[in-house]
């Protein structure tokens, strides 16, 4: 859950908030790229240190690190799936090679991650909505979307309430074994399905009576347009992304190794 | 017994849900807890089955600190009914539904089978036995939901808004049934907003407002007293209002009830006619 | 002027046998506000879901008899013409609001019309002022409380300049002093827009005061219909088991006793009064 908070949009008007979402999207493509192409622990770091200038300048810092916080485990099991695998293909030998290698393909992971809730931090739905609408995503989708990213919270509340009525009804989520415990979530799981039906009837409903369909047509209150940041930002995310390709295939990184 | 001993509560976001509340329920007792939304009222009842823990003070249910109880221990004795019964209800029967308290807690199965036809009878819910929840009105619902919880007998119910989507007929029936329970020796405490159904029903009251309790009373009491009420943003009983608005004419000023109002009312305008015929 | 014409209003769900509606025949005048009311199940809701034409275009069933909104058949038109003229709030303010903004989700309605940007900033900016919310623009819905969400949707409406609005219990979550400020809003736009409004609500002690007829409704019928003063104090009604305010109860229990005070009283002002004149002068 904690990695969703990191994800969570944070109201801002710094300048990178301000940036056009598909500009920022094709930013984190680019640092999603780079970091699939270096697998040097050296590169994967100054990637990751690179960041760290654009997500202080958009004051995200705290729910960036909350972000990375909550993606953790998922570092740690990839780290071990690394040395394990690596370990058992390599005659049951640990070499600080292999040390290495799993820990910049777990940091590697990091870098993604810090991508993505670079995005999602300051990107609003709604915008991200209207950047989808605008490259000629049918509406539908893009409503979809939006709504669905809207009633998360709404979700997550009623989630704890049913809980709450159910464990008053006695209901203990983690006793028993393994297959009980799944089975325990049945009590909450029924009513929140059951709910979201009805409020996805009483969101038609509600869709239908402010004209949804009327014209073939919409139109919209906003419309995105690309300014110059978003410009200067799409040439500097060109340069950086020829140069690393240039680095990548001309200059030798520097290895950096971890002594076992 | 329900004892609160400087019990302060804050959610993870940081919102203070409750400040300082100390306060003492005796059994059996009849209490209904008003305020204005968000004042903290479902916060309190969530605390007396443990579903919430204080962050600071301690609760005490029947001697046990809530902090070393489960809820389900704690259920035991503290029965809530929260406001929307769709949030509970998930069985194929209403019987299947008020059967799923008690099997949680253990009771064996004849004395299940005694209990969920006696809750069934006791709540006039005897021919839907079969019948899914989910086929019922929302009256219905919120019958069954009540008797999902009578059903292992709690000795404090706790109602969250009962009165939520109820209609007149509906209300009074549910008055009536809340009566009778507290004169069977049971503690009820509810939740409402419904000043008028508060009036009627005529329990002890405490006043929430922004976290704090900022009184306690009989109905008579807290309801007269408009300084206290206008806090919690609560519009005072009608009959209320009306005495209030006759002040200068030497009536009372902590009447709630209709029928002492009407009484009162006769005796008025009888002292009116003797007066005449002096 | 009528604005809805009901004639001979039969209704059922699909797959249910018992109709909602049974020889429903209903008139309202322009500028009309309306309390509908009756025990639950009465067929409150249903009536007003034909209204606007989401019975039989979004729930089928069995429509008999005719139904003229603002001129329109609903039979004959889809929903989002007549969401055009007839605004709908419902009673959970939550599955209303779908947006992000309360910005964007009074647009929501404004561009499904295909309204120019101006015209619809404008609209938006005009209905966020009447309502009072202009501070609350930017804010998402999660971040409101019932009593603002309620006025945001009743935004998104005022937005599309309908002739008439629904509401269905729109207070059932709020607090008594957030549904009488709500109730009071809902009272000026029908004198100074000259909006017609029928209004779904149990709470009448709180209302109706503000409305010209109330129309009280079970298993499907009109069962009483005129100004709030007859209908709430009349003996029928009664057995109805509709909330009837304290004050007329009071009013109906002392004329029972043989004290007769004038007209029946629908507010405490009003009952004030009456016991003031009989006791001091007569």
């Amino acid at each position: 859950m904690k990695v969703f908070e990191g994800l969570k949009f944070k109201r801002g008007t710094t300048v990178i908030h301000r940036l056009d979402p598909r500009t920022k999207f094709l930013v984190s493509c680019m640092i999603f790229t780079l970091a699939l192409l270096f697998t040097e622990l050296f590169s994967i770091i100054i990637l990751f240190i690179a960041q760290l200038p654009i997500i202080f300048s958009a004051r995200i810092h705290r729910e960036w690190s909350r972000s990375l916080r909550g993606s953790l485990t998922l570092v740690v099991i990839i780290l071990f799936t690394n040395l394990i695998v690596g370990y058992v293909s390599n005659n049951f030998q640990l070499t600080s090679q292999l040390l290495t290698y799993s820990i910049s393909m777990a940091f590697r992971f990091v870098v993604l991650m810090s991508s993505f809730s670079l995005f999602f931090l300051t990107t609003s739905p709604d915008d991200l909505s209207l950047a989808l609408e605008q490259s000629h995503i049918p509406y539908e989708f893009c409503f979809a979307f939006t709504t669905a990213i809207r009633f998360v919270p709404v979700l997550a509340i009623e989630a704890q309430t049913i809980m709450d009525a159910q464990r008053s009804r006695g209901l203990e989520l983690d006793k028993g074994n393994f297959l009980k415990r799944i089975r325990n979530y049945i009590p909450i799981l029924i009513p929140l399905i059951v709910g979201a039906i009805r409020r996805s009837l009483e969101l038609a409903e509600a869709m239908e009576s402010r004209a949804f369909g009327a014209k073939k047509k919409r139109t919209n209150l906003y419309r995105l347009q690309l300014k110059r940041s978003d410009y200067i930002t799409f040439l500097i995310s060109f340069i950086i992304l020829s140069l690393s390709l240039y680095i990548r295939y001309n200059i030798p990184i520097p290895e950096l190794q971890f002594p076992l | 017994m329900i004892e609160f001993k400087n019990v302060s509560f804050t959610y993870p976001s940081g919102a203070e849900a409750l400040k300082e509340i100390n306060v003492k329920i005796k059994d059996p007792d009849f209490i209904a807890i008003i305020g204005e939304n968000g004042a903290g009222k479902t916060t309190f009842i969530k605390h007396l089955n443990g579903i919430l823990k204080p962050t600071r003070g301690e609760i005490y249910i029947n001697g046990l600190n809530t902090k070393k109880a489960s809820v389900a221990e704690l259920s035991r004795d503290v029965g809530i009914v929260f406001q929307n019964p769709d949030h509970q209800l998930f069985c194929e029967t209403v019987e299947e539904e008020i059967a799923f308290g008690l099997k949680n807690f253990g009771f064996n199965k004849d004395i299940i089978s005694e209990r969920v036809t006696w809750a069934l009878n006791l709540l006039d819910l005897t021919k839907y036995r079969k019948v899914s929840p989910f086929m019922l009105s929302g009256g219905e619902r919120k019958r069954v939901a009540l008797a999902t919880i009578l059903a292992w007998d709690p000795k404090i119910l706790v109602l969250d808004e009962p009165t939520i989507g109820q209609d007149f007929n509906q209300k009074d029936k549910l008055r009536q049934f809340i009566i009778q329970l507290t004169s069977q020796g049971r503690t009820v405490i509810m939740v409402t907003h419904d000043v008028e159904f508060v009036a009627d029903c005529n329990p002890k009251i405490i006043v929430m407002s922004h976290s704090r309790i900022i009184t306690t009373g009989s109905a008579r009491e807290v309801l007269t007293n408009f300084d206290i009420l206008s806090k919690a943003s609560v519009i005072p009983p009608q009959i209320t209002q009306l005495f209030s608005q006759l002040s200068d004419l030497d009536l009372p000023q902590n009447i709630i009830d209709l029928y002492e109002a009407k009484q009162l009312i006769i005796d008025l305008t009888k002292r009116r006619l003797d007066n005449e015929s002096l | 002027m009528s604005i809805v014409e009901i004639r001979n209003l039969s209704y059922s769900y699909p797959g249910l046998n018992k109709p909602a509606l049974t020889n429903v025949d209903l008139t309202i005048a322009k500028g009309d506000f309306i309390i509908l009311t009756g025990p639950s199940g009465c067929g409150k809701t249903t009536l007003c879901r034909c209204l606007n034409g989401l019975i039989p275009h979004f729930y089928s069933g069995d429509l008999k008899g005719d139904v003229i909104v603002t001129g329109l058949s609903v039979k004959d038109n889809p929903t989002s013409k007549i969401a055009q003229h007839v605004g709908f709030v419902f009673q959970n303010p939550e599955n209303q609001l779908f947006a992000l903004s309360v910005e964007k989700d009074i647009a929501f309605g404004l561009e499904n019309l295909a309204l120019p940007r101006d015209e619809i900033r404008k609209r938006v900016d005009r209905a966020l002022d009447i309502m009072g919310i202009t501070n609350l623009r930017e804010n998402a819905p999660y971040e409101l409380s019932g009593g603002q969400q309620q006025r945001v949707a009743i935004a998104c409406i005022l937005s599309m300049n309908p002739e008439l609005m629904i509401l269905d219990e729109p207070t059932s979550f709020l607090d008594p002093v957030a549904a009488r400020n709500l109730f009071e809003i809902i009272y000026i736009f029908n004198k100074e827009l000259e909006l017609t409004i029928i209004l779904v609500e149990h709470r009448l002690d709180l209302l109706c005061t503000y409305a010209n007829r109330v129309i009280i409704m079970d298993k499907g019928k009109v069962k009483a219909d005129g100004i709030p003063r007859d209908i709430l104090s009349s003996k029928e009604v009664l057995s109805l088991g509709i909330g009837i305010p304290k004050v007329t109860r009071l009013y109906n229990e002392l004329r029972a006793s043989g004290i007769h005070l004038g007209d029946p009283p629908i507010s405490v002002n009003e009952i004030a009064q009456e016991i003031r004149k009989l006791i001091l002068n007569d």
